[in-house]
């Protein structure tokens, strides 16, 4: 640690108890803290810092840390994720950030997603938006051959461009009207490119944005921030395929 | 149909309604451009033409007109109110990456644009506001027939410094709330993808700048003292 010069940053963070506490911004010192560290580590030197000195730790949410399973959820500075391109906060590293720089972190802001505490917020709705047809039916039983239903290569990787998806709700946590359209449109994109999807497609995309909706989702308007903030950079083509999906539903 | 109650139909609808009122402000367009001499007879001919069809069409494409743009404000305004409920705690630092003052004003923008029309109608539809240039009270002779004089009352009016300012920063207006229009109906209507998209961004911009610029050179020519009555 010594041969790294260290910075000392300045956080504002929000602090909330629970979805009934109206919750306020404190600010703490990060000290001693590298390059090297990613912006979850420097969040767990604050949280030793914290209980050191008898206080509550900062609430966040984190898992892999290896930017595939969308736990973390941060808003850095008004931007999901830190705002670098195709980035989770787990892999955002402090080299981004100057000695002295003061960080604003705040947890996802939608009406769709309560608060929990902290920087966590509940995101089941999302659950409910797969639950209502982000599957496909099917017969179990003997292990089906693999080339059983051959599906061209460009299709297959256009499907698997729309799975990359981690469902850690950025795209709508960036949107300025709390929209879910990223998410659902790329769920929704996912299957009915496949020949396995396309027996369901009509009630899925019809299901699906209607959990949305029903969900507290806003709308979308075209602001595409969702994309700027997807940390797996799914595309808004797959919005427009679903929009394509709904309108072809309504006339099925 | 879900048109009217989903999140995806009424922006459809929105889509929809705003792309025939993009048609009829190029066919508008169009249409005034004969001022500058095109059409023989010019725009006050083009007028004659356009107000010598059955009653029972130009009623009824005026009816059609007013349901868009009645659908358009009422969706508009619905959406808008949901849309702001979306994300009811803002965030401490705002960082758009991708959203433009276009995308993010098109409520005031078209509140603007819906004030303008009210104001564009009384003046040269109904011709109440300068009721000395009304066209329909100044015949002019045409082709050996008498015809209201439309060039006269459009000179008239924007030789007026404010008449024109007015209508110059209405056509702004029109741009700003077009440039970030027309793209959307490509993507709310699904005709769009990650290599077309960008294309689309720009054409519809280029389209809105377009519109301005016809537009914004009748008042700017007529206040220029090159075009006269």
């Amino acid at each position: 640690m010594s041969d790294h010069k260290t910075m000392t940053l300045t956080l504002i963070v929000w602090r909330q108890k629970n979805a009934n506490d109206p919750g306020k911004f404190e600010t703490y010192t990060a000290k001693n803290i590298t390059e090297h560290h990613s912006f979850l580590e420097m969040l767990d030197c604050v949280n030793e810092d914290l209980i050191h000195a008898g206080k509550d730790p900062i609430v966040f949410d984190h898992d892999c840390r290896e930017g595939i399973c969308g736990m973390c959820s941060q808003v850095i500075n008004g931007a999901p994720h830190g705002g670098q391109e195709r980035t989770t906060v787990c892999q955002l590293h402090m080299r981004k950030f100057k000695d002295g720089d003061t960080i604003y972190i705040e947890p996802w802001r939608a009406r769709a997603f309560p608060i929990v505490c902290d920087l966590i917020v509940d995101r089941s709705a999302l659950d409910k938006i797969i639950q209502a047809g982000g599957y496909t039916s099917c017969h179990t039983g003997g292990v089906a051959d693999g080339n059983a239903i051959l599906i061209p290569k460009t299709v297959a990787d256009e499907s698997m461009d729309a799975a990359e998806c981690i469902g850690c709700g950025a795209c709508v946590a960036g949107c300025p009207n709390g929209a879910a359209m990223l998410f659902t449109g790329a769920k929704v994109s996912q299957l009915a490119l496949l020949p396995q999807g396309k027996g369901e497609a009509v009630s899925r995309v019809k299901n699906m944005t209607e959990a949305m909706t029903a969900c507290g989702f806003g709308n979308c308007t075209n602001h595409y921030e969702c994309m700027a903030a997807c940390p797996k950079g799914i595309n808004v083509k797959f919005i427009a395929r679903m929009n394509r999906e709904f309108l072809k539903a309504q006339f099925a | 149909m879900q048109l009217t109650s989903s999140s995806i139909g009424r922006k459809i609808l929105m889509a929809i309604t705003g792309q025939a009122m993009v048609l009829f402000v190029v066919v508008h367009l169009l249409g005034n451009s004969s001022i500058f001499g095109w059409l023989n007879g010019g725009i006050n001919a083009y007028a004659e033409h356009l107000h010598s069809l059955p009653l029972p069409i130009i009623i009824g494409v005026r009816l059609i007109l007013l349901a868009i743009v009645c659908v358009h404000i009422w969706f508009g305004i619905q959406l808008t109110i949901e849309n702001r409920g979306g994300r009811p705690q803002q965030y401490a630092v705002k960082s758009t990456q991708k959203a433009t003052f276009a995308s993010e004003n098109m409520i005031w923008t078209g509140s603007l644009l819906a004030i303008f029309i009210v104001y564009h109608l009384l003046q040269f539809t109904f011709q109440v506001i300068n009721p000395e240039t009304a066209a329909l009270k100044n015949l002019v002779p045409l082709h050996s027939e008498m015809v209201p004089n439309v060039q006269g009352m459009v000179v008239a009016a924007f030789k007026n410094f404010f008449v024109s300012f007015i209508y110059v920063g209405a056509m702004v207006t029109l741009f700003l709330h077009l440039s970030h229009g027309i793209q959307s109906f490509f993507q709310t209507m699904g005709w769009s993808n990650d290599k077309s998209q960008p294309l689309i961004i720009r054409l519809g911009t280029l389209v809105a700048l377009g519109l301005f610029l016809g537009y914004v050179t009748i008042p700017l020519t007529i206040f220029a003292g090159i075009l006269k009555g």
